[in-house]
């Protein structure tokens, strides 16, 4: 099997291509650090390595680590979603289940086409792909690792009960998640889901603020969603010239061995194989800053419908009951029951509305920090980029133009390569 | 930077600090680039021949004139063994390679006596191979490089004539030139496509004939002139007729850098005549029709009975050579061409994206990120603007410069072909000779005197037939030899020369894309 090679992951790396910036002010809170410091992909499953930190008395040890898979994340996520008592949070949103088909069946298609193209050739996508592959991988990391620490500075949810075993249970986990799925029977995800945009533009709004927010989210999320797909195209373009690239280096490093350019060939092959280095980057970066940037906020944004969504069905449900005890009144029965009922849906709808307007202003301010850093370093990369390319290309002309020494060249063109 | 009489490799980062020394090196080198290269483009496209519609360029007494004199001398392998980097693989390759540099060079000389079978020429051909020195291939070098630039030709004004499916597109020809045997320095002519097909096929009968390599002119294209018959206005024709017209200019400009083919009085013709007659029988010269005359030749040659018995290997190896270049450059064409769609294709999706992060902005409710997201949007719209160019960089540059070369290439087997076919002409009279001689011997025999005075009469004819067969043939074989030789050179340096415009384009592009981010950064930073 070329893919999933037991490959793993280390700390150091995953700091290099950190897209923690998508959400800033983490792991900032000294009571409780936490993040994934090492991940094992077998045969398909991930395993990460959850590492703890903390000075918090609930906690049974000061420093630990245990194994966790995605199918536990999830777990996690959904009882959030599930208890009332979270309501009025922006729940963050489960991290996506690691997709690996990508480079998977780009590998498959490579070992298909082997025999058709020169050795050099299949070594060098062979690289690419295993360098996509652990892309993802490292992402795939990243962006569980975010969820927890989204949770571990949430003043509410890190005091959760579950957040707590999931840290620090030393077992599996997969029976708990079995018996939880009996408990909820996913009843009230599937409910989430089916009448959300309806129901939400739907109910008569008395609150500005969230009128506001309401108009703005959904129109801001189609929009995201959009720009999301689109930078992902954009992404892919730059891959396959980054492709095309490799492919015309190798045919020119192939002219070598007939010798018939003599030297230039040699020159400009590794000119086109340190523009496939270069724009290679381009796209990983591109990818990373800006649509992992889109991505992310889009998934926060949808966490944050969720909201709107659970305090729409709070004011209808108000609504009902304001509408129950009318009845009641009118029939003179169960008067009592309807007053109370009507009580605790207005408790609820207050508490609902109080803790979401806190939760929406602070996601405001949490995507306006992180679309400002994300933007600023995507700039940066790209000025850094062209650079580089620019100083190949500078170097390439002057040395074409300037030298007939053959010797040199090889060497030159080598150094330079890897300098990149 | 004619820095070609000092020739030590420029200096690289040192290999202590590999990233911060290539960050340095930009660093500074992008002002210096600014200076070199953006803002005098012209000194450095010294592409023999390029001209611009307007400008006819200078070109200066350039690094290739020199570089030819150097390359020539032999000391040159005396360098192979200075090498100050080192590694098994690199250090064979280079050795061999710069002998076979030094061989090919002071070459005909080394082959030329030893090798073809039968009795030599009493000197048909003007220089004797044994009397070739260095030195005297040295200065034919030189004479050549300076001919080629003391007439230069542009293809500009491309004008749509007359209307529906008789129009044609006619192009402006100007020459200028130094020569004395054209009517004035300078001029210009308007010359249609075919008429172009037309000069090719003229050069083509004659000059072939003698082993010349006669450049191919573009092909044919129904589709694509149809699609200017009906307008010249939408991006697709106006793509195919700049495409057609830097072809056309390209191939002049082999043509008149030829030697040989500069003399030919149906170029002068070309060049100077107001009204040209018609070119006929141009459907022969379409693109399937150019392939089928070449397959034609080899198809003749292949059906040879007699096999050519090389004691000279030369021939063989260098055709072989000739067959597997046309290949790879095919291949390497395809990679080259799915990189424009490719580029292609990323200016769609960035102009698309460019568009959704301008909604997006639009949607935003926090003012400073709002404009942020609109200013990003208009990045993007200025990368798909760059996008384009450099497609059509790619294009046009280099994927032109591999199609030109694949033609080229084919036009050099057709030469190849052609001495196969004096070789067969000879062997053929040889034969007939024999019969001839056969036939008399027979005729001695049987004492049939009239007979037997016509059948010496034959053989006097039927000798003197093979004897110039034989010279022709090795006529040709030296002008395929020369032929092919200058051909490599040019190769060298037309490649040399569009990578360089490649790059520069590339590095324009880089310079731009530079600009326009740091134009961003700060919107970026100002989001509160």
């Amino acid at each position: 099997n070329l893919l999933c090679p037991g490959a793993r992951c280390g700390a150091n790396l995953c700091r290099l291509m950190s897209i923690r910036s998508v959400s800033v002010d983490l792991n900032n809170d000294a009571s409780l650090l936490i993040d994934i410091p090492d991940a094992l992909c077998e045969r398909d499953k991930v395993k990460f390595t959850v590492h703890t930190k903390t000075t918090l008395s609930s906690f049974q040890k000061p420093e630990f680590s245990v194994p966790r898979q995605h199918e536990d994340f999830i777990w996690l996520h959904d009882t959030l979603v599930e208890t009332e008592d979270y309501a009025g949070l922006i729940i963050p949103p489960a991290p996506p289940k690691p997709d690996f088909e990508g480079p998977r069946e780009k590998m498959h298609k490579l070992g298909e086409g082997e025999a058709t193209m020169t050795k050099e050739e299949y070594t060098k996508m062979k690289q690419e792909l295993e360098a996509e592959y652990l892309a993802v991988f490292k992402k795939t990391v990243q962006v569980h690792e975010i969820f927890l620490q989204r949770l571990s500075s949430h003043p509410i949810l890190n005091k959760d009960r579950n957040f707590q075993i999931f840290l620090e249970y030393d077992q599996d986990l997969s029976v708990r998640r079995k018996n939880a799925k009996e408990m909820f029977g996913g009843f009230f995800k599937n409910m989430v889901k089916s009448a959300d945009e309806v129901l939400i533009s739907g109910v008569k709004e008395v609150d500005d603020f969230f009128e506001q927010e309401k108009t703005f989210l959904l129109d801001y999320y189609s929009k995201i969603k959009d720009s999301t797909a689109k930078a992902e195209k954009m992404t892919r373009s730059h891959k396959n010239i980054a492709d095309d690239y490799i492919r015309i280096s190798s045919l020119m490093y192939q002219q070598k061995i007939t010798r018939i350019l003599i030297y230039t060939h040699i020159v400009v092959t590794m000119s086109f194989v340190s523009l496939q280095k270069v724009e290679g980057r381009v796209a990983s970066d591109q990818e990373l800053k800006l649509t992992e940037l889109l991505r992310y906020y889009m998934r926060d944004i949808q966490a944050a419908k969720d909201l709107l969504y659970r305090r729409a069905r709070a004011l209808a449900d108000y609504e009902n009951s304001n509408k129950a005890l009318d009845k009641a009144r009118l029939k003179s029965k169960d008067i009592p029951q309807a007053e109370e009922h009507q009580q605790q849906c207005l408790q609820k709808f207050d508490k609902l509305s109080e803790s979401g307007k806190k939760e929406l202003t602070s996601f405001k301010g949490r995507r306006v920090v992180a679309f400002r850093k994300n933007l600023i370093e995507m700039a940066e990369l790209e000025i850094k980029h062209a650079k580089v390319r620019s100083s190949i290309q500078l170097y390439y002309i002057c040395f074409i133009m300037c030298t007939n020494e053959l010797q040199y060249a090889w060497g030159i063109c080598k150094i330079l390569c890897e300098q990149i | 930077m004619a820095a070609s009489s000092d020739r030590n490799p420029p200096p690289f980062p040192a290999s202590e600090e590999p990233e911060t020394g290539l960050c340095d090196m930009a660093d500074g080198d992008s002002d210096e680039g600014e200076d070199i290269f953006v803002n005098n483009s012209t000194p450095v496209a010294v592409s023999r021949g390029v001209s611009q519609p307007d400008q006819v360029s200078e070109e200066p007494p350039d690094l290739f004139s020199e570089e030819e004199a150097i390359s020539t001398a032999p000391t040159l392998s005396t360098t192979a063994k200075s090498n100050g980097v080192h590694s098994d693989d690199e250090n064979d390759l280079f050795a061999e390679a710069h002998v076979e540099l030094s061989a090919d060079e002071c070459g005909s000389s080394a082959h030329k006596d030893p090798s073809s079978s039968g009795p030599r020429p009493t000197s048909s051909f003007t220089q004797s191979p044994a009397a070739r020195q260095p030195t005297s291939l040295e200065q034919l070098e030189e004479e050549e490089a300076k001919d080629s630039f003391d007439v230069d030709v542009s293809v500009t004004s491309p004008e749509k004539i007359g209307d529906g499916m008789n129009a044609y597109v006619a192009y402006k020809v100007s020459t200028r030139t130094s020569l004395n045997m054209f009517r004035s320095k300078t001029f210009f002519v308007r010359r249609r496509f075919s008429d172009f097909l037309g000069l090719y096929e003229k050069l083509s009968v004659k000059q072939s004939l003698h082993g010349c390599i006669v450049p191919p002119p573009p092909e044919k294209s129904v589709v694509g002139m149809t699609k200017v018959k009906v307008g010249m206005d939408d991006p697709s024709s106006v793509e195919f007729v700049e495409r057609r017209r830097a072809a056309l200019e390209r191939y002049l400009q082999r043509v008149v850098s030829h030697p040989s083919l500069l003399q030919d009085p149906d170029v002068r013709e070309f060049l100077e005549r107001e009204d040209l007659p018609r070119a006929v029988n141009t459907q022969a010269l379409s693109g399937a029709g150019f392939l089928k005359m070449i397959n034609k030749a080899s198809d003749a040659v292949n059906k040879m009975t007699i096999k050519m018995n090389e004691s000279d290997t030369w021939f063989e190896d260098k055709f072989q050579e000739v067959e597997n270049e046309e290949q790879q450059l095919r291949k390497l064409h395809a990679v080259v061409d799915s990189l424009v769609n490719h580029r292609k294709e990323l200016c769609m999706n960035t102009a698309v994206f460019a568009k959704s992060m301008a909604m997006l902005g639009n949607s935003e409710d926090n003012t400073a990120l709002s404009r942020a997201l609109s200013q990003l949007a208009e990045v993007e719209d200025k990368m798909e603007q760059l996008h384009q160019e450099q497609a059509a960089s790619d294009f046009f540059i280099f994927a032109e410069l591999l199609a030109d070369y694949i033609r080229m290439l084919g036009a050099v087997r057709g030469c190849f072909d052609q001495r196969m076919r004096a070789w067969q002409r000879w062997q053929e009279a040889q034969s007939t000779l024999q019969k001839k001689r056969e036939a008399e011997a027979k005729l001695l025999w049987a004492n049939k005197p009239d007979k037997l005075q016509q059948a010496k009469e034959e053989i006097t004819e039927w000798e003197a037939r093979v004897t110039q067969y034989e010279r022709d043939f090795d006529r040709i074989g030296m002008t395929v030899r020369k032929e092919v030789l200058r051909f490599e050179k040019e190769k060298a340096k037309d490649f040399k020369s569009q990578i360089i415009k490649y790059l520069e384009s590339m590095l324009q592009s880089e310079q731009r894309l530079i600009k326009f981010w740091e134009a961003f950064l700060p919107e970026a930073k100002a989001i509160a």
